[in-house]
């Protein structure tokens, strides 16, 4: 079977479809396009296409398409849409499961600040066990370029005392060291 | 009565008077808060946004934790919340999911759940009638928009709330104290969230959305549990904006009388000390 895109006709991927239903352990086939979920959807306006419009593309195996859009990384995972679905479909666990693949199969980011941020956010658990926030603030603004936004709200919370200049480390890291490894090394499913 | 407490990183840091408050208003229950020793952090959203495993793995860790001490534990960060209860349910309900983090972690589950938000907690298992009776300046005059956002809230069959779309814990608590708790629509809405730092213009319209529907119900002030919302709320707040917001903890210390509330003012990055001096002045 075949789909008509706006890149032209492609082959239906089922497998895509399955992948994501397995991935994130939700009935993508119950989705009738109801529009619940996208009309409750906070970021709606920011992600190029609705929610709706994700379920119906999984359900064509549209799988480029999506791994590569912006959709996937502007949803916030506020679980509104899941609370809402008249089908039960936990669209906020859909998103993770096909961020999840994207990462794995190396697609760009469809947004490279969230994922960069994604990024600084872990390597600061991975090495102390806990977020440092300033370090890791500042690894993202170095990365990301963005080095001057913010400036003025990170010193009166540096003032307030609220951004600490070490980090504490925890003992306990060589446990988390340990979860990271095995969270990275095996591909993951549900 | 004996609580294991995970702090969550937010507050030892931005949120460092949810922690102070959370600490004092505990003690003053004759709740003794003990912090997991060397806790480690949930994962938040960038775990579960990117890699399912460690989305399940960080907090597992936690879990194990908890159980060693055998004590109930209570989250004061909905995100935090979220993340560990979102785990406990998976390996209560997912035998594959416990097997594999019992290898990983080296532990056996028992299987007991022991993971709550701390308001649900003060709310439902210390019950309000045990808290009315110690409040010494009730909150008169005080209209207050309660602001659940969602990370408390949803998915409903994980947090066990009293309602996805209207909760009312939160009201139920700071009618307790003496305040009234405004009707509005905007308290499941979400504030952005995880995306402050790298999607700030986005979730500067979404706060500034929640706040204005706030203040055109009438409230003085907005309170909430959660560290991530409270920095949105303040730090991305559209420019001109002053409506103060509260954690429910600092409520409760300046309903309760405590005398350390008057430090927590200064940390908050919109004060709000007009609104608390006026409640302290009775
Ligand atoms: S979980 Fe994502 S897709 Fe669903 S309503 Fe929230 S932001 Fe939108
Ligand atoms: S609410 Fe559920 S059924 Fe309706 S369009 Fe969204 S995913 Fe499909």
């Amino acid at each position: 079977m075949y789909i008509i895109t706006e890149g032209g006709p492609k082959a239906l991927d089922l497998n895509f479809t399955k992948e994501v239903s397995q991935r994130s352990g939700e009935d993508i086939q119950s989705c009738y396009q109801c529009q619940k979920c996208a009309s409750g959807c906070p970021i709606a306006e920011y992600g190029e296409m609705d929610t709706n419009q994700v379920l119906r593309m999984i359900q064509f195996g549209l799988k480029d398409e999506l791994l590569k859009s912006k959709a996937i990384w502007v949803c916030v995972g506020c679980e509104t849409c899941g609370a809402r679905c008249p089908n039960g479909i936990r669209i906020a666990a859909v998103m993770d499961a096909l961020r999840e693949m994207a990462i794995e199969e190396g697609v760009a980011p469809g947004d490279k600040d969230i994922y960069l941020f994604h990024q600084c956010f872990l390597d600061s658990v991975q090495s102390l066990g806990r977020v440092h926030e300033a370090t890791m603030l500042m690894k993202y603004k170095l990365k990301s370029g963005h080095l001057f936004d913010d400036v003025g709200v990170g010193l009166k919370m540096f003032l307030k005392g609220k951004l600490a200049l070490f980090p504490h480390s925890v003992p306990t890291k060589t446990e988390v060291r340990r979860i990271f490894d095995w969270a990275k090394n095996k591909k993951s499913g549900n | 009565m004996k609580l294991a407490y995970y702090p969550g990183c937010s507050l030892e840091a931005t949120a460092k008077e949810f922690g102070s408050s959370v600490r004092a208003v505990s003690k003053a229950l004759d709740i003794e808060l003990v912090e997991i020793p060397e806790w480690t952090c949930c994962g938040a959203t960038s775990a579960h946004a990117t890699n399912h495993k460690l989305s399940v793995g960080l907090p597992a860790l936690t879990i194990k934790q908890i159980q060693n001490m055998g004590l109930d534990c209570v989250v004061p960060c909905s995100a935090c919340f979220n993340r560990l209860k979102t785990t406990e349910y998976q390996m209560l309900h997912d035998a594959e999911i416990r097997q594999e983090m019992e290898k990983v972690l080296s532990f056996k589950f028992d299987g007991q759940p022991r993971v709550y938000d701390l308001l649900a907690y003060f709310v439902e298992k210390i019950g309000l009638k045990n808290i009315s009776p110690k409040v010494q300046k009730p909150l008169k005059n005080l209209k207050i928009a309660c602001y659940y956002g969602c990370l408390s809230v949803r998915p409903g069959h994980i947090t066990e709330i009293d309602s996805t779309e209207n909760p009312m814990q939160l009201d139920n608590l700071i009618k307790a104290l003496g305040a009234t708790p405004i009707t509005w629509s905007y308290k499941v809405d979400c504030c952005g969230a995880g995306h402050s730092v790298a999607k700030s213009a986005m979730v500067t319209n979404l706060t500034g959305n929640i706040l204005a529907k706030a203040r055109e119900a009438g409230a003085d002030a907005v309170v909430n549990s959660c560290p991530l919302c409270q920095t949105n709320l303040e730090m991305r707040r559209p420019q001109g904006e002053d409506i103060p917001v509260f954690f429910f903890t600092e409520l409760m210390g300046l309903a309760l009388g405590l005398p350390e509330a008057g430090d927590w003012w200064s940390k908050h990055l919109v004060d709000p000390s007009k609104v608390a001096n006026a409640v302290q002045a009775g």
